[in-house]
């Protein structure tokens, strides 16, 4: 019963450089029929082919949700790229089609906030742009702290500067600027929402802190910005489907699974959504839990795994798949 | 076909009439002789021709006169809409939606003209011609839901998505199955669920709710509901009970076919795009059971479906007082042969 995800054909409009490690792809529909509309802090999956690879990596849209048109994105060349950044950055032309999911908002704004307090780290800036479009529009207060490891890092600084004065406050690292997130969150007005996006040591501490400072936990909202982790590789029996399936180092549980053949649901491919949550029917070994999801009981349990991030090591792992 | 659209009432004389086309087209909701719950969801894509599902908003020959009746609803209880102040980007979805419809699919009657945010709504079965703003209300007679809603036939609940769940924080209810906005507005969806029977202990909230929360902008799903309603009467609200509550009391054996009316909702659930809130339609339908027995599958499955209701569902839905009386009247037209799967006629 689960709506799989449709992917459909876009063609590569743009391409513009950013910051020397950020690159933003304009996408156009390919046909008259307009690309759906979404809200701020929503995400595609871009699907791409590269070779007999099929590669599927979650971005944000950073173009504004008010207006209708092209999607835009915003991809960092990731240090240790599993292939899909890289792709991104190194194969993709303009007149390129790729395929791209509807959109789907997982770190949705809460339009009951009396203010929208949103803390970015690095290109965890990429879901505000569009929320704050939205914000921006309809007169909401609202204020960005942005927190950069160095000036040419700083994806939309200037443009941000320009579009939301008074607004926003940056934070480069390589200047010994830091954001106190203690006394940002002491200071809020009550009925405020909190938004963090960005590195996992940046997130955990934000939340740490406001929940220290008595948060209530519904004013609290978190996307991880985490790609699947590499690791060793290791086999994975597919009970139902009878097939044994070796995951490779760069390569997700999942991952793996699909090129296979066999069709898991997903929708964030980044541990917190819970939708590709899978049974394991039998591990001798540990499991390697990456994701958002599951809970500690779940954890303790060893039932659950979510291939999207999670691995396993050790010598036999069969899944209810 | 050519859309006339009836001159007829909803309550008082209850000139209201279906045309056999309108017959024809019933969305019949039983697919086999039995009926239980499910979770009987499935993709609202376009349909036959003619049928109610050609167009993703239906709009039929009732039109004219359902907006009258809610007209008259709400000069009694302004309180059949509300919408609590965090939902009006959703509202300017819900709109965006009904008016891109309405005008794309029946453009003989609606026109819609967009030049950036300025608007021009053409309504010409109502005599409306509005120009306005998009997204600034006070260029409006009334705030957006109202405005749209007041010209769509069905009552329009939006849910808010928040915390893993949906929240009934909006909404026009003026056609409804006996229940109340002004009572639910604000819950979530398992509290506004919480009268109905046996489907809880079924797990069926938990798993319609998991499918509503993953829809996406541009697929909208849809199932339909039923209920009997006595005359064919769209304001069954708790609020108006006392002026149809005793209805039920009326039925005789001679009477109960013209007047008792198997009530069927087509519901629908979209994913609205800037607020990405959900809008959940209600279209009611009734039809009356000398009309339903012209179809003769019907007339021989209605019965079967009655006599197989599980004693809770026959008071929940309100049938308690009648189902005999009913199926009494309905026995003669069960020849007892088999029916075809499937709730369309043969």
């Amino acid at each position: 019963m689960s709506i799989r995800p449709r992917s459909s054909p876009v063609r590569v409009a743009e391409i513009v450089p950013v910051t020397p490690f950020v690159k933003r792809f304009r996408l156009a529909a390919t046909d008259a029929s307009p690309l759906p509309r979404y809200s701020g802090g929503a995400h595609i999956v871009v699907e791409m082919r590269d070779g007999g690879v099929v590669r599927r990596n979650p971005y944000s849209l950073t173009s504004s949700p008010l207006h209708d048109g092209d999607y835009e994105i915003s991809v960092q060349r990731a240090e240790v790229s599993r292939g899909g950044s890289v792709f991104m950055h190194d194969r993709v032309r303009v007149g390129d089609t790729l395929a791209v999911s509807a959109p789907v908002n997982l770190f949705m704004l809460d339009w009951r906030a009396r203010k929208h307090v949103l803390v970015a780290g690095g290109i965890g800036i990429t879901p505000f742009l569009a929320q704050m479009a939205q914000l921006s529009a309809e007169g909401r207060p609202f204020e960005l702290h942005y927190c950069i490891r160095s000036p040419e890092r700083g994806a939309y600084r200037e443009a941000l500067e320009r579009c939301f004065p008074g607004h926003v406050r940056f934070y480069c690292a390589s200047k010994g600027e830091r954001l106190d997130v203690t006394q940002l969150v002491a200071s809020q007005p009550l009925g405020t929402h909190l938004y963090v996006c960005g590195p996992t040591p940046l997130i955990d501490a934000t939340l740490e802190a406001a929940r220290a400072a008595g948060w209530p936990g519904h004013n609290l909202h978190a996307e991880h910005f985490a790609a699947p982790p590499s690791g060793t590789p290791f086999d994975v029996y597919l009970q139902r489907a009878g097939l044994r399936v070796y995951v490779g180092e760069h390569e997700s549980l999942l991952e793996a699974i699909e090129a296979a053949g066999v069709e898991v649901p997903y929708l964030c491919r980044g541990g917190a959504c819970g939708q590709c949550e899978t049974a394991v029917l039998g591990c001798d070994g540990r499991l390697q839990h990456h994701d958002h999801w599951l809970t500690t009981a779940d954890r303790a349990a060893g039932r659950k795994i979510m291939p999207c991030v999670s691995r396993f090591d050790g010598r036999e792992l069969v899944l209810d798949l | 076909m050519e859309l006339a659209f009836n001159e007829e009432t909803f309550r008082d004389d209850f000139t209201f009439r279906n045309s056999p086309h309108a017959i024809r087209r019933f969305p019949f909701p039983f697919h086999e002789d039995r009926y239980m719950y499910a979770v009987n969801i499935e993709p609202h894509v376009p349909g036959p021709k003619g049928s109610v599902y050609e167009f993703p908003i239906d709009v039929d020959e009732h039109y004219v006169s359902e907006m009258r009746d809610r007209a008259l609803v709400l000069r009694e209880d302004p309180l059949r809409c509300q919408a609590l102040p965090h939902m009006m980007t959703a509202q300017w979805d819900l709109l965006e939606l009904l008016m891109t419809a309405m005008a794309r699919d029946y453009p003989e009657h609606f026109a819609l003209t967009r030049d950036g945010d300025r608007w021009h709504w053409i309504n010409r079965p109502l005599g409306l011609d509005q120009r306005f703003v998009f997204g600034d209300a006070l260029t409006l007679p009334c705030e957006p839901m109202e405005y749209v809603t007041r010209q769509s036939q069905g009552d329009f609940a939006l849910l808010d998505h928040r915390d893993g769940n949906l929240w009934m924080d909006a909404g026009m209810i003026t056609t409804q199955a006996d229940w109340s906005l002004d009572f639910d507005i604000g819950m979530n969806f398992f509290e506004w669920h919480g009268p109905v029977p046996l489907a809880h202990e079924m797990g069926v909230f938990e798993r319609a709710l998991k499918y509503l929360l993953e829809l996406r902008v541009g697929s909208p799903v849809r199932r339909l509901n039923w209920t009997m309603t006595v005359n064919p009467r769209l304001d069954t609200s708790p609020e108006r009970y006392p002026s149809w509550g005793p209805d039920r009391l009326s039925l005789t054996p001679d009477n109960i076919g013209r007047k008792l009316h198997l009530r069927v909702e087509l519901q629908s659930f979209w994913r609205l795009p800037r607020s990405n809130a959900i809008v959940f339609p209600i279209r009611c339908y009734l039809i009356s059971l000398e009309d339903l027995v012209t179809v003769p599958k019907w007339g021989r499955r209605l019965p079967r479906v009655l006599r197989s209701l599980p004693q809770q569902l026959v008071d929940y839905k309100g049938l308690t007082r009648y189902r005999d009386m009913a199926l009494e009247w309905l026995a003669r037209y069960d020849d007892g042969a088999a029916t075809s799967p499937g709730g369309a006629p043969d």
